[in-house]
């Protein structure tokens, strides 16, 4: 079967600084992938490279069978490839409701239609309602993004990337910035998302990466270190000295 | 303004709160006929106020709605204007036909050159916008021997509209042409703004980086724009050329491009209503101190730009809202 | 040949001005991003000083240029005080806003205090008149602005290069955040770097009256030639500034001397062209 996101040979330097070096990785259909490092090991920088927000100096990357490393940004998320990020870049005078709806129209292509009132897609509507009550933000939909409580905004990012209905979900620390015992009700209502979507998530919490991830992937200094399963993961001793052991050494 | 009462409130509901017309709206609609009663003597006025106030429009939709700042949007108005006056003078004076053709070359132009401004932002953007105005203007200012250059566009004569109504001196077929035409176009903008379209351009404005990440390509959306925006403009400058039978080539200079901006920033940014509102009081205001040196005109002008910005963002609109959303929350 | 050189020569000498009057507003938006469109009011200042100087006080015209440089400095200090520095984090409209704004309370308030006419000047005879070599004429006060331009954009090439205050101001272009990380006061190298600037903007408008003549309307005309060259150059970049100031010089003189049906239409069509071809200017990094 073939992957529903995979890379070949990817490279990218900013001047002298190597970033991402021949990665190669490929995600099966419905897995929940973490992807860990120690900072400045080029986790954001591959997901810019795999969403297009940059261009690799080679190497190719492939949305199921289709190469797509010469695609714009959006016509990848058109396409089913959708990211979030890390710090939350959203639509500060939009509510929760006009942004998702917003998402949803570019999505289905009516988002040019200037002749007809929103009020006619009310479907449009509907179903960003629909993903917001998922997500436990119906409360709060009307009011503008920026009212939003920091940890309702970290859903809001998520609940956007869900409104492109994505294949492949990159997930850029969806925990970051919120306290620890929020951040658990995040990743389980993360875990929840419908099995149809394969997920990666970049994460510094090794309690969570080990609860949510079936696989892990472990990036150093612009490389894939290692593959395999939390259990191969934890038990390796690559890991500890680079990653584990900086961190708790 | 929508009272936020939680989950009351159906999707549905709350879009349908959004776009219906508000008594405020209604009022000021019927204000606008209170010229033909109360200020007969200053209908040439009134017709020159809605024709500005078509102009703000028109950049409200490019400046508040996408966030695309232009220094040099007259250059759309200026060739609207130029196109009408030229077409009445060498094919016919009927104003309709005239009409569009104004906003047919307007909004060529402003689609050929969206190509470009949807490339940039930030100050390259207003550097091109700027420099794409004194191109235009240098323009129409060389080919003295079709414009008139420096000395205006002499010779416009336009025909009765529907060959019944006569232009007379008065301005009353002229502020009634005028008020006529911004209404519809006024209808248009706001149908656009709450169409899905205008939510796109609502996010551009807000977030222009996140926009590909939800699927949107924003360059198409913003030549759309654009283009429409060119198009309200040469519609704007074609009435001020028929209205006035001349075109000079203050309707494309950058001060009109200045002022347009003011007037906007003045009124309140991306409310619709802030062009219409700042092109009433400014051009009120610059004909009761029309006897002043026109440079003295910048003072005022300059001082209620800083004040605008320093004291009071979203100009008199937003001052508005936020004073009677102070109101509403203090009852109990 | 004649007529070639001596239009390269004017071309260069006016781009020398050109030079003067932008070079501070690209190092600063280069350092800020901050749109200051009042950037020419500080060159009328300049321009006004030396002609109040000069013809009510009776000062020679050498001795006016430090303090035409001193007074837009002074000035610009406060501005940044009391209004820019608020607007450091703003959107670019609001920038644009705050900055014609004081640009049209300028242009008033010379309107008012000098009136609406072009300021007459009387510069020592030593700088009027012409010589001829090779048979053709250079002018004095051409080649003068020439020197200038040239003395100026040395000191601030080895200003920039090799002292600690250039080093600052070169990090905090290539990378404000980097920038702050090291320790450097941003903020502070910023605020000597907007005087500075707006200084030799002062300068450049004593010494441009000779050439372009001064009135009210000054702080926008150059204003348009300033932006120009500032994103043809590239922000935060002298080398571009003054490459670009002496394309766009040549290029206006040039134009008016052999297609002068054409008007200021190429100066426009040069800005244009450069930026769709480099959106980051000639010299730009962004």
């Amino acid at each position: 079967m073939t992957a529903a996101l995979s890379t070949r040979g990817l490279n990218k330097r900013f001047g002298s600084l190597i970033v991402a070096s021949d990665i190669a990785i490929s995600l099966p259909r419905g897995v929940r992938y973490a992807l860990i490092g120690p900072n400045g090991a080029g986790k954001t920088t591959l997901i810019n490279l795999m969403t297009g927000m940059l261009k690799p100096d080679g190497g190719q990357i492939f949305l199921g069978d289709e190469d797509i490393t010469r695609l714009e940004p959006q016509h990848r998320v058109q396409r089913g490839l959708v990211r979030t990020f890390q710090i939350n870049t959203l639509f500060p005078d939009l509510s929760a409701l006009e942004s998702v709806t917003l998402a949803i129209c570019e999505r289905d292509g009516i988002a040019p239609t200037w002749w007809r009132g929103l009020s006619s897609y009310g479907a449009a509507t509907d179903e960003a309602f629909e993903i917001l009550k998922s997500l436990n933000l119906v409360n709060d939909c009307y009011r503008p993004t920026r009212e939003l409580a920091y940890g309702q905004q970290r859903l809001l990012e998520i609940a956007l990337g869900l409104a492109a209905k994505p294949s492949v979900l990159l997930l850029d620390e969806p925990a970051a910035g919120v306290p620890k015992d929020e951040s658990q009700g995040l990743f389980t209502a993360i875990a929840g998302l419908s099995r149809d979507i394969t997920i990666l998530f970049i994460e510094h919490d090794m309690d969570v990466v080990f609860r949510f991830a079936s696989r892990i992937i472990v990036m150093v200094g612009g490389r894939i270190l290692l593959e395999g399963t939390p259990q191969e993961i934890a038990e390796d001793p690559r890991v500890r000295e680079v990653y584990l052991g900086s961190r708790h050494g | 303004m929508i009272a936020t009462t939680g989950t009351a409130l159906t999707p549905h509901a709350y879009l349908q709160a959004r776009s219906r017309w508000g008594v405020i709206e209604i009022a000021f609609w019927l204000a606008t006929l209170l010229p033909f009663f109360l200020f007969p003597n200053y209908l040439s006025l009134a017709s020159q106020i809605a024709i500005t106030a078509l102009f703000a429009l028109s950049l409200d939709l490019i400046l508040g709605y996408a966030g695309i700042v232009s220094l040099g949007h007259a250059a759309f108005f200026g060739l609207g204007a130029y196109a009408a006056g030229i077409f009445s003078k060498f094919v016919w004076g009927e104003p309709l036909s005239g009409l569009v053709v104004a906003a047919v070359v307007a909004g060529v132009v402003g689609y050929a050159t969206s190509f470009i401004i949807a490339r940039f932002r930030h100050l390259t953007l207003i550097m091109i916008t700027l420099g794409l105005g004194f191109l235009v203007h240098e323009l129409a200012n060389s080919a003295h021997f079709i414009t008139g250059g420096a000395d205006g566009l002499q010779g416009v004569r336009i025909w009765p509209i529907f060959n019944y109504f006569r232009f007379d001196l008065y301005g009353y077929t002229a502020y009634s042409y005028s008020l006529v035409v911004l209404f519809l176009t006024f209808l248009v903008a706001r149908r656009l703004i709450n169409s899905p379209f205008g939510l796109a351009l609502r996010g551009i404005r807000e977030n222009p980086n996140r926009m590909p990440a939800i699927g949107a390509s924003s360059r198409a959306h913003i030549r759309k724009i654009y283009t429409i925006s060119a198009t309200i403009a040469g519609i704007a400058g074609g009435l001020l050329a028929q209205t006035t039978e001349t075109v000079s080539l203050g309707s494309i200079d950058f001060q009109r491009s200045a002022d347009v901006v003011v007037m906007l920033v003045l009124g309140g940014v991306g409310k619709l209503y802030g062009g219409l509102l700042g092109a009433i009081i400014f051009m009120v205001a610059r004909d009761q101190f029309s006897g002043l040196n026109p440079q003295f005109w910048y003072f005022p002008i300059g001082v209620l730009l800083v004040a605008v910005v320093m004291f009071l963002p979203g100009g008199i609109l937003g001052g508005l809202s936020r004073l009677l959303a102070g109101i509403r929350g203090r009852r109990p | 040949m004649g007529p070639i050189v001596g239009v390269l020569f004017d071309g260069f000498a006016y781009g020398m001005l050109l030079f003067l009057l932008s070079v501070g507003l690209s190092v600063t938006l280069g350092m800020m991003n901050f749109v200051n469109l009042a950037h020419c009011a500080f060159a009328m200042l300049g321009g006004y000083v030396t002609v109040t100087l000069m013809n009510q006080m009776g000062w020679p015209f050498f001795a006016t240029l430090p303090a035409s440089f001193l007074a837009a400095a002074v000035a610009s200090i406060f501005l940044e005080r009391a209004l820019y520095r608020r607007l450091y984090r703003a959107g670019e409209l609001d920038q644009v806003l705050l900055t014609i704004g004081l640009a049209f309370i300028s242009v008033a308030v010379a309107a008012y205090i000098f009136g609406t006419i072009q300021q007459p000047i009387q510069t020592p005879s030593y700088l009027r008149g012409s010589i001829q070599i090779g048979g053709i004429t250079f002018g004095v006060y051409r080649m003068f602005l020439v020197a200038t331009g040239l003395a100026v954009a040395l000191i601030l090439v080895l200003t920039l290069e090799y002292t600690r205050f250039g080093a600052q101001v070169r990090a905090a272009v290539d990378n404000q955040r980097m920038a702050r990380g090291l320790g450097i006061n941003v903020e502070g190298a910023f605020a000597i770097t907007f005087a500075l600037g707006s200084g030799l903007a002062g300068l450049g408008g004593s010494l441009a009256i000779e050439i372009v003549g001064l009135d009210p309307s000054f702080a926008f005309i150059y204003l348009v030639y300033v932006l120009i060259v500032v994103s043809v150059g590239g922000l935060g970049s002298i080398g571009g500034s003054f490459a670009a100031a002496v394309l766009i010089g040549i290029s206006d003189i040039a134009g008016k001397y052999y297609v002068p049906q054409l008007g200021a239409f190429l100066i426009y069509l040069v800005m244009v062209a450069v930026l769709m071809w480099r959106p980051q200017g000639l010299f730009g990094k962004r």
